[in-house]
């Protein structure tokens, strides 16, 4: 038994060691502040980030007994999820300060998230995927039950525990359906076994599908996403509904696309089936909402279908496309939610469509930077949203499946009724009356103002990023 | 005849896990849990595991089901109130049961689903067996699944641990710093009045008639 090569696994070592650091400081640090704890984890991200690059950019290495791979895929789905962590981390701070939440655990169980979902994207073996998720979902369901004096927060806690553990029972249940046709974990081993023909595979398929899809958030497994967005804090939803999709996604292209390459007749069909029924029940259902975390949870529905419209197209642009539409999606939707962290304040959720009133007279700043952001969710050209569609339909329709690209595009059409009529609450209708100033800090705002412009500024100038994420395939 | 012990085993562990999701008493819940476990060593007996068989009843059965016990026994469960709506979603939910288990024995028995043979016989030895790779070739999930539980533990505190500003607690910092200063007041009384004469004198004839 050879000593196991741990400088590739470098990004998880730091990762998980800082998590217990910061666990432990946090405990000899006084004050609410928690501004040790809270610079701590941004610092860890960032040293994380260059380990990654540094490390495993140009790497396609495996370590571990082959349980570990390190390969560019792998780097560029964990640089986005610590980008898309810390922005997290960065809008909650305020909001969890005046509504005396704020407590290290936030930063460390968001630590553990991350590091499960560095876990599944390096994941080389069906049991390391299966650990990546389980530390992933324990950390998420904590962070929903986060204020424990919420009864919305524990109901939604409770049916995400609970439908979560159903997920995963599935996902496991598959694994050992793939493990016995294939007699392996190694997912190398078992994309050598499996044949389309092979029904156990199928079987195993049909099981991990639902539960990659569960994560994602795809109809019929979106049951959860409204519940959740409403009832979890604010700032936890915006983490649940960013990063951890790029971690499902990473578990699609562990599991299925490199673990089971031979069904992708069969998977093809399944996601094909899932997309249309996303596009179809989070758009309609979208229009109809009046809360604007569960309107956000629906447009989450929608996009995931067309996050599976790439994926389905089976080719390493598809997939690309995929990964790009999964990354600037969940930009996008951090903005989405850090406007609502901006409204709202000790007491008031601003969580209504109709609290959006008037916010052009409230804060022109973050009526503009609502507008980029509900543009690029429609998909405005100019946006990154646009160009994110434009790249996921290409793929579409190179893989001989129009049909799929007209479906996708008719219900952006129904998508942009419900975004313009936030936009026209923000925009064009008086403030509520007695509706106190705003008092978000000015960090707060310059990071929205960023985000908001990056959404921009990645939809004039895609190029770089869709490369990597296709370089991500080569 | 190893496969009709196998039958039995397996009928009995079947039997009592339908049994912990159906038990009326929470309490008998977790006893048929016990029985599922025990029945499921048994089993891993049978596959020649004999570690994890052992291991099975001293952790699961010996402690963790005992504490289990413990908590269910000190939570005040109305049993009534949960077991409402459990008849109205009875049928469908058995239904969706049923087609389940028909697909998956389409499916498994097909005859174009060749099961391969378990790999290399399982070493006499299973105990060094698994001590020989858990720490070495199964180091990364091992050490993960470590992560995992320290997360629980995380998780469990966070959720649960609150300082009740009513409850009386002894600081032992605090009685150690604590000075006589702290404590102790010492305040100058002025002296007492004089006693009113008509008081006295009632108070002399009381001691007198003593």
């Amino acid at each position: 038994m050879p000593m196991p090569d741990f400088s590739l696994a470098l990004p998880e070592l730091w990762v998980g060691a800082m998590a217990c650091v910061i666990l432990v400081a946090d405990l000899f640090v006084p004050g609410k502040d928690r501004a040790t704890s809270f610079y701590l984890s941004l610092f860890t991200l960032a040293v994380a980030a260059w380990l990654t690059l540094d490390t495993q950019w140009d790497a396609r290495a495996l370590t571990f007994s082959d349980m570990y791979v390190a390969d560019k895929l792998g780097a560029v789905l964990k640089v986005a999820v610590y980008g898309l962590t810390a922005l997290a981390f960065v809008y909650a701070r305020g909001y969890l300060k005046s509504r005396d939440m704020l407590q290290g655990e936030y930063f460390v169980l968001g630590l553990f998230a991350v590091l499960g979902m560095m876990v599944m994207s390096s994941a080389h073996s069906l049991l390391t995927a299966y650990i990546g998720l389980e530390l992933l979902s324990l950390c998420q369901y904590v962070l929903v039950a986060f204020n424990r004096d919420s009864r919305f927060g524990s109901e939604a806690a409770m049916k995400y525990f609970v439908l979560g553990s159903l997920a995963s029972g599935m996902v496991l249940y598959g694994m050992s359906m793939i493990y016995g046709g294939a007699g392996s974990l190694d997912l190398a081993a078992v994309a050598r076994a499996a044949n389309a023909d092979n029904m156990l595979f199928v079987f195993g398929l049909v099981f991990v599908l639902v539960g990659v899809t569960f994560k994602l958030g795809a109809v019929p497994f979106h049951m959860w996403i409204p519940d959740v967005y409403e009832g979890a804090p604010t700032p936890v939803a915006l983490f649940i509904g960013t990063a951890p999709k790029v971690g499902a996604l990473a578990l699609f292209m562990r599991l299925i696309y490199e673990g089971l390459p031979l069904l992708q007749e069969h998977y093809q069909l399944m996601l094909a089936i899932l997309a249309v029924l996303s596009l179809i029940v989070g758009n309609l259902f979208a229009v109809v909402q009046t809360n604007f975390k569960r309107l956000l949870g629906y447009s989450t529905v929608s996009h995931v279908g067309f996050i599976l419209l790439g994926l389905l197209a089976g080719t390493d642009a598809g997939n690309g496309a995929a990964l790009f539409y999964t990354i600037t999606y969940a930009l996008t939707a951090a903005g989405a939610f850090a406007v609502i962290i901006l409204l709202s304040r000790r007491g008031f959720e601003a969580d209504q469509v109709a609290d959006l009133r008037g916010l052009f007279q409230r804060d022109s700043m973050a009526a503009w930077a609502l507008l980029l952001i509900m543009f690029s969710m429609t998909g405005v050209p100019g946006t990154v949203g646009f160009y994110a569609k434009l790249v996921v339909l290409q793929a579409v329709v190179d893989a001989g499946l129009v049909w799929l690209a007209i479906i996708g595009v008719l219900f952006a059409v129904v998508g942009a009724f419900y975004y313009l009529r936030v936009l026209k609450a923000a925009f064009f209708e008086a403030p509520p009356e007695g509706a106190p100033a705003l008092e978000a800090s000015g960090s707060f705002r310059a990071v929205l103002a960023g985000n908001a412009l990056a959404v921009l500024l990645l939809g004039i100038f895609p190029g770089a990023l869709i490369a990597t994420c296709i370089a991500a395939f080569a | 005849m190893q496969l009709v012990i196998f039958y039995i085993f397996a009928a009995v562990l079947l039997f009592s896990a339908t049994m912990v999701i159906t038990a009326k008493n929470p309490v008998h819940a977790v006893l048929f849990l016990v029985l599922t476990f025990f029945n499921a060593a048994a089993i891993w007996l049978f596959a020649e595991a004999e570690f994890l068989g052992v291991a099975l009843v001293l952790v699961y059965v010996g402690a963790v089901m005992v504490l289990f016990l413990f908590v269910v026994m000190m939570l005040d469960i109305n049993v009534a109130r949960m077991r409402e709506g459990f008849a109205r979603y009875l049928p469908l939910g058995a239904a969706v049961a049923l087609v389940m288990i028909l697909e998956m024995v389409l499916v498994v028995s097909a005859p174009d689903a060749p099961v391969p043979a378990a790999g290399e016989p399982l070493p006499d030895n299973n105990t060094r067996a698994i001590g020989s790779v858990l720490y070495t070739v199964y180091l990364y999930p091992f050490e993960l699944a470590a992560g995992l539980l320290l997360v629980a533990i995380i998780a469990a505190i966070l959720l649960t641990h609150r300082r009740r500003p009513g409850t009386r607690h002894q600081d032992p910092g605090k009685q150690v710093r604590v000075r006589k200063a702290d404590r102790l007041r010492l305040v100058n009384l002025p002296r007492e009045p004089k006693v009113a004469p008509a008081a006295a004198a009632e108070a002399q004839q009381q001691t007198e008639t003593k």
